[in-house]
């Protein structure tokens, strides 16, 4: 799998990423980085909680690394719940957002494991 | 573009760790890299290199402290004028970024960011940070040379006008603190007049020429001691047209700023808020403010000094004289803000406004030495002071002593950081003598005597030691205090405060205290020994030697079987036994003390009744048993109206008194020196050993 594959199984973009980034080693670099990114633990565990500011950084957080990455999905739906919890809203909407957040951030790994996988092996 | 020679340092401060290695990843390999995973770290690193940080890149959300919160940080300590911020951030609301502009950041770059584009900001900012700052530098240094150099002149000039006048020289710098301290007090109240600082500054310093059309005055009238006729206050009203007119006629320099301040206040600075001064007679703010101030200014000090005519009077007199309108009329505007700072005026006159000069200057010359990098030979004085300032207290912070630094006026007492903490009191302590934890430390005796000892110094020999007891944190403690005074450089020479500092010598002293019990005391019986005894006793008798003492010497029976049957340990305890018995048979001024071996000695001092002072002794040492030794003991008593008042006659006598009742053949009793019985003073019954000891100790 290239970088490109992974970029399109992620639902990201990748000519953006490399625009960005201005090379494809600092794109895979980061790229692999993501994994390692415990901002989607924090999220997990602060929605659980009910911690409201907590959930609103760690969202920011990934809303802001990954329009940095480019990994439009996840952008997508972490950027809405980064609203929703910075209005203060932990209601349904906001857990039904953060179910979408799961699923695309899920996606997002298992691209990215993939890659590493063939990558690194 | 210009290169950038030094590798400078840049602060990432962001929560996430991706992002901070995006961003460390853009600018690699140019850049010394610093991280910071919040706002709180991201203060401690700016705290910590301080000016070496050459641009901090910050995050706005973030744990602990967000980057707001660093913002205000770096305003209130004012790092934000010396390092330059980019704020990045996925926040779009223009709030925030406005905010953020307001707080003093440089730049803001919004996420997702391109490489290319932060790293070009960076390189940008940091380029124009660093023109900025020579820039400053070189437009300060100019500043500050023209402005001293046209001050200089100005001085003198003035001075050259008072001189003519007879005014004490003070006149010319008076008016010029007045007229800055009033105009200050203006600002702060209204915006009517449109003064900025810069225009304060130089009305200021424009004040001083406002008498100089008094150089076309004839001498005859400018220093006239009585009153003037009406002719000649005529001509002497003529110098503020004349230095006007002066002004005018120069031939260039009419835009200046200065001129033009200076031609208004030569010219109207006799003007009254009622229109009835000279010379147009203008009223209100028909007269420039620059002129107002000065007028008041003018009056004022004239009030406050000493003149031919009259003798100067006090601030306070003067600004009633001034508001109840007896020097003409002012601005009320004005009369206001001179009531208002007249504390400020009296402290600025009293400064002489030196004090805020020479720290301007101080500063200017800091900055200018900040920013040269060659090492100038103030730079390296100051350099070594630093050193020094550092050796200093690194060594006050291992020596775990109390240093202090005490001054008059402002009564203030300054510890070292370790005393701080010592005697838990702040490290600054303005009015110690108000301040009842300080004054519970050292008591008021030992405070007097300490500050009668400073006082009574010398700038030749300042230096003054003693040893007392300090209460610190509730418990009492030997302590010696070192001090030196701090006598002014005048004529007589003023005490000003002291320096010094304090030991805890708590431990060294009591085990001086320990040696010295162990040098004058027994160590079996506990009891003082002979030597010490004989000390004691010489120095009671000398002391009143009118008084009536006894001296009793006495021998413990049998004691030499107790040791034969018992052993010798036994005979340690009978003999402590005794020595128990005697301490708690004699007064509190009573001396007991162990001769050597079974004799003891007791000394008293009696006022008619020795016969019942001596039974009484003797029934609480004699008598009963130790286990099963029967305590049997033999006294020889000798007073000093029967032996003389010496210590050696008193010992003799008494010893005397006891052989008889050891030779008696019949112990166990007690015998008193008589002159008449006296026998071979050959005779002793303290055993040889003892007698030896005795030759020895005399």
């Amino acid at each position: 799998m290239t970088l490109k594959e992974c970029y399109a199984a992620l639902n990201g973009d990748y000519e953006e990423a490399m625009g960005r980034l201005r090379s494809e080693r600092l794109v895979q670099k980061f790229v692999l980085k993501f994994l390692e990114d415990g901002s989607f633990e924090l999220l997990c565990r602060s929605m659980e909680a009910g911690d409201l500011s907590e959930a609103f950084r760690a969202a920011h957080t990934i809303k802001g690394v990954c329009a940095n990455m480019a990994f439009s999905a996840l952008l997508k739906s972490s950027s809405q719940l980064t609203e929703l919890l910075r209005g203060g809203d932990m209601g349904d909407q906001a857990q039904e957002l953060f179910q979408r957040v799961k699923v695309d951030y899920a996606k997002t790994a298992q691209a990215i494991q993939a890659f590493r996988e063939e990558a690194g092996g | 573009m210009e290169k950038i020679t030094d590798r400078q340092k840049i602060l990432i401060v962001d929560d996430s760790e991706m992002n901070r290695a995006i961003l460390a990843d853009m600018l690699d390999g140019e850049f010394d890299i610093i991280e910071a995973e919040n706002g709180e770290e991201g203060v401690a690193m700016l705290q910590k290199h301080g000016p070496e940080i050459s641009l901090v890149l910050l995050d706005i959300v973030m744990p602990v402290m967000d980057g707001f919160g660093v913002l205000t940080q770096m305003n209130k300590y004012r790092w934000i004028e010396d390092i330059p911020v980019i704020m990045i951030s996925a926040e779009r609301g223009s709030s925030h970024i406005e905010r953020a502009f307001e707080l003093g950041i440089t730049d803001f770059i919004s996420r997702p960011f391109d490489a290319l584009i932060v790293h070009r900001r960076v390189v940008n900012t940091i380029l124009l940070y660093a023109k900025q700052k020579r820039l400053t530098a070189m437009v300060a240094e100019q500043i500050y040379e023209k402005e001293q150099r046209s001050s200089l002149m100005i001085d003198i000039l003035s001075h050259c006008v008072e001189f003519r006048n007879g005014e004490s020289g003070m006149h010319v710098r008076n008016v010029h603190i007045l007229t800055e301290t009033l105009l200050n007090a203006l600002l702060r109240k209204t915006d009517r007049y449109h003064i900025s600082q810069a225009d304060i500054s130089v009305i200021s310093t424009a004040s001083a020429l406002h008498d100089i059309g008094k150089i076309a005055i004839p001498e005859e009238i400018l220093n006239k001691p009585g009153k003037f006729t009406p002719e000649e206050f005529a001509i002497m009203k003529t110098h503020s047209m004349v230095g006007a007119e002066m002004l005018e006629n120069l031939p260039s320099y009419q835009n200046e700023p200065l001129v033009s301040f200076a031609y208004q206040i030569c010219r109207w600075h006799h003007e009254r808020w009622d229109g009835r001064g000279y010379p147009d007679g203008l009223a209100g703010d028909e007269i420039p403010i620059s002129a107002q101030i000065v007028a008041m200014a003018d009056v004022y000090d004239a009030l406050t000094s000493e003149r031919v005519y009259k003798p100067p009077f006090s601030h306070e007199q003067a600004v009633n004289m001034i508001v109840g309108g007896e020097c003409g009329q002012f601005n009320p505007l004005m009369l206001e803000c001179l009531e208002e700072c007249a504390d400020e005026i009296r402290q600025e006159l009293a400064a002489g406004g030196e004090q805020r000069r020479s720290q301007r200057d101080i500063q200017n010359m800091a900055r200018e030495l900040h920013r040269h990098k060659e090492l100038t030979a103030s730079e390296r004085s100051l350099e070594l002071l630093e050193h020094e300032r550092m050796k200093y207290s690194f060594f006050a912070s291992l020596t775990k002593e109390i240093q202090f630094e005490y001054t008059i006026s402002p009564p203030a007492l300054v510890l070292n950081s370790w005393g701080s903490e010592k005697l838990d009191l702040p490290e600054a302590l303005l009015d110690p003598y108000q301040h009842p934890e300080a004054l519970s430390i050292i008591n008021k005796d030992v405070q007097s005597k300490l500050a009668d000892a400073l006082h009574s110094t010398s700038p030749g020999s300042p230096v003054v030691q003693c040893d007392c007891k300090l209460t610190i944190k509730g418990e009492e403690r030997w302590h010696r205090i070192v001090a030196r005074a701090s006598w002014s450089s005048e004529e007589p020479p003023r005490y000003t405060g002291c320096i010094g500092k304090a030991m805890d010598i708590h431990n060294s002293r009591l085990q001086l205290e320990n040696l010295e019990r162990q040098a004058s005391h027994d160590s079996l019986t506990g009891l003082v020994n002979r030597a010490y005894a004989k000390k004691r006793i010489i120095e009671r008798l000398e002391d009143r030697p009118a008084g009536r003492y006894a001296m009793a010497i006495l021998d413990l029976d049998y004691f030499k079987s107790a040791n034969d049957t018992y052993g010798h340990m036994f005979g340690d305890e009978v003999l402590k036994f005794l020595a128990e018995r005697m301490r708690h048979s004699i007064r509190g001024g009573d001396i007991a003390a162990r001769v050597g071996g079974d004799e003891f000695l007791i000394f008293l001092e009696y006022k008619d009744d020795l016969e019942g002072a001596i039974e009484g002794i003797y029934s609480r040492v004699s008598g009963g048993v130790y286990k099963d030794f029967a305590i049997s003991v033999s006294m020889g008593v000798a007073s000093t109206q029967e032996a003389g008042c010496d210590y050696d006659s008193l010992f003799r006598c008494a010893d005397q008194a006891l052989y008889v009742v050891k030779h008696s053949g019949e112990k166990g009793h007690y015998n008193y020196y008589h002159k008449e019985n006296a026998i071979d003073t050959a005779t002793s019954a303290v055993s040889p050993i003892d007698a030896e000891s005795k030759e020895e100790s005399e």
